[in-house]
């Protein structure tokens, strides 16, 4: 329990320290690094409140192909120093103010219902895979499938835009395949 | 973790000596990551030393001529002489690299390619961590590998690097859908993600009959091997999919910039993930470490187990009050005499071969391949993964789930009267 408990709080740390310096960076690339050293030390916290499932998903999803995504464009746009002159003309004070107030409403908010005693313990026992699917596919049956029906008009999107124009595509394709 | 934390205090070193046992459990789990991540470097450096010489002996034979046979007999030191060169080689970094991130790139490759070894079975109790989301653990850390080589091909700052980056990139994230999927063929068919328990209903008659890539065990499994196979090769960067270190045009690809060790950190990650691949398609559907004749050596029901046999010989001498950790020591080794010892032990052994023997086989075809078949280009390689593989690995889940649903008259039931 105790080696447990001092794992979370390193990775949560580690979690707020990486996300602090993604934000505050300037350089885009070492942000979205930071960003995803965010994402691996919030799979941890996960694994540690006994659901390895969501850790495994968080890291396959969100740090292994949504980041590669992003970095992957930010690598071959290779935006060099004149990128991060600009974005410290751009980060001032003055725009810090707005999400400042946002941020510590939310506090507040966290604040308040860790006083209050919402924060039950978690990670009492681990949760199985079984568990997880039977509760997605039962209870949750209507949010699995609407999910669904968003990705699939993704995919319709997706599909539009990488489509060729029509002439082109055939004679393209049959010489590629 | 805590389970584990628990046994190695109570069960190991409780046992071994009080005071040991008494110690905080941080220090305990520290202590068991390091003596754990020991042997598993200690094996990926075996993997990548033996497959060096391996592929090159193997690729001077398809190409009719010797490989390297002067360093020693046969050459077999050769690899050895290879790390003694690399360790020795100048670290060159360029001049318009961002160091950091340089320096960060190949560890994080390799780290990347170490931690799958963590839920991968070699055999049947020889696991480290027996984790219920085993698939997708070792799917997660294939994930973490390429923020590596991206990392790698964007910070030496170099046109070849980066182009070398980005085709992994898009290739090995591409690939690991359809890799995805057939593993989930598997899980669909076995009812688990563990991969010891996927491994331990494939037995069947003469340890090879219910193996998961038999036509008569699932037809669809069969169709997924293969897609696996060839996701495979893409993911790990291997002809005909070698795009990504195509040397006519690209120099080497990612790890152009990179020398001396750090270079032979990517290297050893190479190999390693190629084993990991097929270590896991071996343990998903070639049966792992089941085969013949290893039933023979089946122990009994209720037969003591290794842990329980040296449990005993360390247990005797606590209860003399002699908790000396030598003393305890020699009881451990009296175990060694012991027929009852060695039968399970050789066992697992039997078990560890066949499953290391089989990847061992497919590692073989990979370098087969590789010197056989002609590159092709990137955007066949993606059109194969996105209009070839991704269509018939989802029909390969949608018939391994259609197999089980109508094999399974009680699963059947139960769907079919889960609305009432």
């Amino acid at each position: 329990m105790l080696a447990n408990t001092f794992t979370f709080y390193v990775a949560g740390l580690v979690a707020v320290a990486a996300t602090a310096l993604a934000i505050t960076g300037r350089n885009a690339v070492h942000a979205l690094l930071y960003f995803n050293v965010s994402l691996l030390a919030t799979a941890l916290v996960f694994f540690t409140f006994g659901a390895p499932f969501i850790a495994a998903l968080e890291v396959i999803i969100y740090a292994g192909a949504i980041l590669v995504l992003f970095l992957f464009v930010m690598m071959m746009l290779n935006l060099g120093s004149q990128a991060s002159e600009r974005e410290r003309e751009w980060v001032r004070p003055r725009v810090w103010i707005g999400p400042g107030i946002l941020a510590a409403i939310l506090l507040a908010q966290l604040a308040f219902a860790l006083a209050h005693g919402a924060g039950q313990g978690a990670g009492q026992a681990s949760i199985a895979p079984k568990q997880i699917a039977l509760a997605l596919f039962g209870p949750y049956v209507v949010g699995v499938e609407l999910a669904s029906m968003l990705l699939l008009a993704g995919l319709i999107g997706a599909f539009h835009l990488g489509r060729r124009e029509a002439p082109a595509s055939k004679s393209l394709e049959k010489g590629d395949a | 973790m805590q389970e584990f934390v628990h046994f190695l205090q109570h069960d190991v070193l409780a046992r071994i000596s009080p005071p040991l046992g008494a110690l905080p459990d941080q220090i305990v789990l520290l202590g068991a990551i390091l003596v754990g991540a020991a042997p598993i470097v200690a094996f990926m450096a075996v993997i990548a030393m033996a497959w060096t010489y391996g592929e090159r002996r193997i690729a001077g034979f398809i190409q009719a001529r010797y490989g390297p046979n002067r360093v020693g007999p046969e050459g077999v030191l050769q690899p050895l002489a290879d790390g003694i060169k690399l360790l020795a080689k100048e670290d060159i970094a360029p001049a318009g690299a961002d160091r950091p991130l340089y320096e960060l790139a190949p560890l994080l490759v390799f780290v990347g390619a170490l931690l799958p070894f963590v839920a991968l079975p070699f055999s049947e109790k020889w696991v480290i961590s027996s984790m219920a989301a085993g698939v997708f653990y070792v799917l997660a850390f294939e994930a973490i590998e390429v923020i590596g080589i991206i990392m790698a091909g964007w910070a030496p700052n170099s046109k070849w690097s980066l182009y070398g980056g980005m085709r992994l990139a898009a290739q090995m994230v591409a690939y690991e859908i359809p890799m995805g999927l057939c593993l989930l063929t598997v899980v669909a068919l076995a009812g688990t993600l563990n991969l010891g328990q996927i491994c331990q209903m494939q037995g069947g008659a003469f340890g090879v009959g219910n193996w998961m890539v038999w036509p008569w065990v699932s037809p669809f499994a069969t169709l997924a091997f293969f897609m696996f196979f060839v996701g495979g090769l893409a993911a790990t960067k291997r002809a005909p999919f070698d795009l990504p270190e195509a040397e006519s045009e690209l120099v080497a690809g990612f790890h152009t910039e990179y020398s001396g060790i750090r270079f032979a950190f990517f290297f050893m990650a190479e190999y390693a993930a190629m084993y990991v691949v097929c270590a896991v398609a071996t343990v998903c559907f070639l049966g792992g470490w089941h085969g013949p004749f290893r039933e023979w050596l089946a122990p009994a029901a209720g037969a003591p187990t290794i842990s329980d046999l040296l449990g005993k010989a360390v247990q005797v001498k606590t209860a003399d009050g002699a908790w000396f950790v030598w003393a305890n020591l020699w009881g451990a080794l009296s175990v060694l005499g012991k027929w009852a010892f060695w039968k399970p032990m050789l066992y697992e052994l039997l078990g560890a071969f066949y499953l290391i023997a089989k990847s061992f086989f497919l590692l073989f075809v990979m370098v087969w391949m590789r010197w056989t078949l002609p590159r092709i280009r990137i955007d066949q390689v993606i059109y194969m993964c996105l209009k070839v593989l991704l269509p018939f690995s989802l029909l390969c889940v949608l018939g391994a789930a259609a197999q089980t649903v109508f094999t399974d008259w009680n699963l059947l039931h139960w769907l079919l009267s889960a609305g009432k």
